[in-house]
């Protein structure tokens, strides 16, 4: 390939993401000075609050559940061939507040809440119900986005904390059924093992993919195209970025925790 | 009381508006006709600010429409959307009152409620679908709604993008008298964008046509079929042949 026709086209893809990135952190500015200056929207936060809060818990107790068991399971097997078989209770306790806790409840939410927000907003879009909001003197950024970011911030860490509860509850009840552990003690080490710092960061990473998780949402539905077919392709995108985002930050709040 | 200067709005290289000029006076209804993708939605989104022109002016009542008050400039208006644009997630009764349950104009919910029973009332419809969700509603009686919560706020300007698609021609002919009356009884200035030359009959006080970006002709709808613009000429008898491609 021709050099330049090569640097040509890296200059362009190289552009192409940072203008992406540029509207994106626009579009995530806008939304945070939308949530602090008036007007508010009380009814559509409340009802952001109930969606992605409390029709989640479903989706979120039966990830976080299974995956308890599945880890106590694991662990069990694992620690078996070196003789570690009793540190059940610790490892799935720090495995799932630090880790799949929240990278799994954000990841659910992604699925769930990301995938509607974006559907709903691009809908509205392709309808002209944005259109209609503007001339009745709403802003689509404070009666649309504001709101659904804001409750994702509020309640996706409570999604995490109840999901930490129940994959350690769903290791407990596998630990102590099939693995002939003692209930009391695996108790006991469990509380004892946690430390604030891994609470900490489980609340706040879930804090975070919330954020990331409406925002994507929010974002890719107001930047639909037409059709049904730019509905479809809205509600694709917000998905995969929100997904590699939760990611890529659980990564780098992992290190900020951590690291040290 | 509404007018447009020189308008130019492009899409990448799709030059849509090429210098639009047009006057529509107060408490008159001035119909844009044209084909489909001549440019009329977004000659009427411009007006509104939903789009911003590349360059030219649109003034209302002498005063840019970008500059001053937004949410005092947009109260000024009520629009009826081609397709509708009910809120899917609210019942009938608060799409027609949504400006009367905030911001400046808000009212007490009862009051809001009540004036949007009326409303429905004065487009045809019943109390009892007040409290349906519009995805409930057939075409016909959503289009109803859209033009209720037009008129919700007793606006002075309103604006029909293709109030009779996807009608037929019976309840086609209802939505333009209901026009018609409402515009008359209110005394507003009316501005609707249109290919069906039903509506521009029962609609229109004066009519301007829109091709190749610009205005083509313009005039009282009584002067309409004897204007000797070619080009008018073949829209309002929709012929196949003459200056405007058949085939676009």
């Amino acid at each position: 390939m021709n050099p330049i026709n090569f640097l040509g086209r890296l200059g362009r893809t190289v552009l192409t993401a940072l203008a992406a990135l540029g509207r994106l952190s626009l579009f995530a500015f806008s939304t945070f000075t939308h949530m602090l200056r008036p007007p508010f929207y009380p009814r559509e936060f409340f009802s952001s609050l109930l969606n992605i809060g409390w029709l989640s818990l479903p989706v979120v107790g039966l990830t976080a559940v299974f995956t308890g068991g599945a880890l106590a399971l694991q662990i069990y097997s694992g620690g078996a061939r070196f003789n570690a078989e009793s540190v059940v209770p610790q490892i799935v306790a720090i495995g799932i507040v630090r880790e799949l806790g929240p990278v799994l409840v954000g990841l659910m939410i992604a699925a769930r809440v990301t995938s509607s927000i974006a559907a709903e907003i691009a809908t509205m879009k392709v309808t002209e119900q944005i259109d209609a909001l503007v001339t009745l003197s709403t802003h689509p950024m404070k009666y649309l986005v504001a709101p659904r970011v804001a409750a994702a911030l509020i309640t996706v860490p409570l999604l995490v904390a109840v999901g930490d509860i129940i994959g350690i509850a769903g290791g407990y009840v596998v630990a102590t059924e099939n693995l002939g552990f003692n209930a009391a003690a695996y108790i006991k080490n469990t509380v004892d093992f946690l430390e604030l710092n891994d609470v900490v960061s489980s609340l706040v990473k879930g804090c975070a993919f919330g954020g990331i998780a409406a925002t994507m949402g929010c974002y890719y539905g107001m930047q639909s195209g037409r059709g049904a077919q730019g509905v479809g392709a809205a509600t694709k995108s917000s998905v995969e970025a929100a997904a590699i985002l939760i990611l890529a930050a659980n990564f780098v709040l992992t290190g900020m925790f951590f690291s040290l | 009381m509404i007018r447009m200067q020189n308008v130019h709005k492009s899409f990448g290289d799709n030059r849509v508006l090429r210098g639009i000029d047009l006057h529509i006076a107060k408490g008159s209804s001035m119909v844009i006709i044209g084909g489909s993708g001549t440019g009329k939605s977004v000659a009427l989104k411009s007006v509104l600010g939903l789009i911003k022109p590349d360059s030219g002016t649109i003034l209302v009542d002498g005063k840019p429409a970008d500059s001053g008050d937004r949410d005092a400039f947009l109260a000024r208006f009520g629009m009826l959307f081609q397709g509708g644009a009910l809120f899917d997630s609210l019942p009938v009764w608060q799409n027609v009152a949504f400006r009367l349950l905030r911001g400046t104009l808000k009212r007490p919910v009862d009051e809001a409620r009540e004036i949007a029973i009326e409303k429905l009332r004065r487009v045809g419809l019943k109390a009892d679908v007040a409290d349906l969700l519009p995805a409930e509603l057939s075409g016909g009686m959503q289009k109803r709604v859209g033009l209720a919560r037009a008129i919700a706020a007793e606006p002075e300007i309103i604006f029909f993008d293709e109030p009779t698609t996807g009608l037929d021609p019976i309840m086609a002919g209802v939505i333009n008298d209901l026009i018609r009356e409402i515009v008359v009884e209110m005394g507003a200035t009316a501005m609707t964008i249109t290919h069906d030359m039903s509506s521009v009959r029962a609609i229109a006080d004066n009519v301007a046509m829109l091709h190749d970006g610009v205005i083509q002709w313009t005039g009282p709808v009584a002067d309409m079929d004897a204007s000797g613009d070619p080009y008018l000429d073949q829209f309002i008898h929709g012929r196949a042949e003459g200056p405007i491609e058949a085939v676009r």
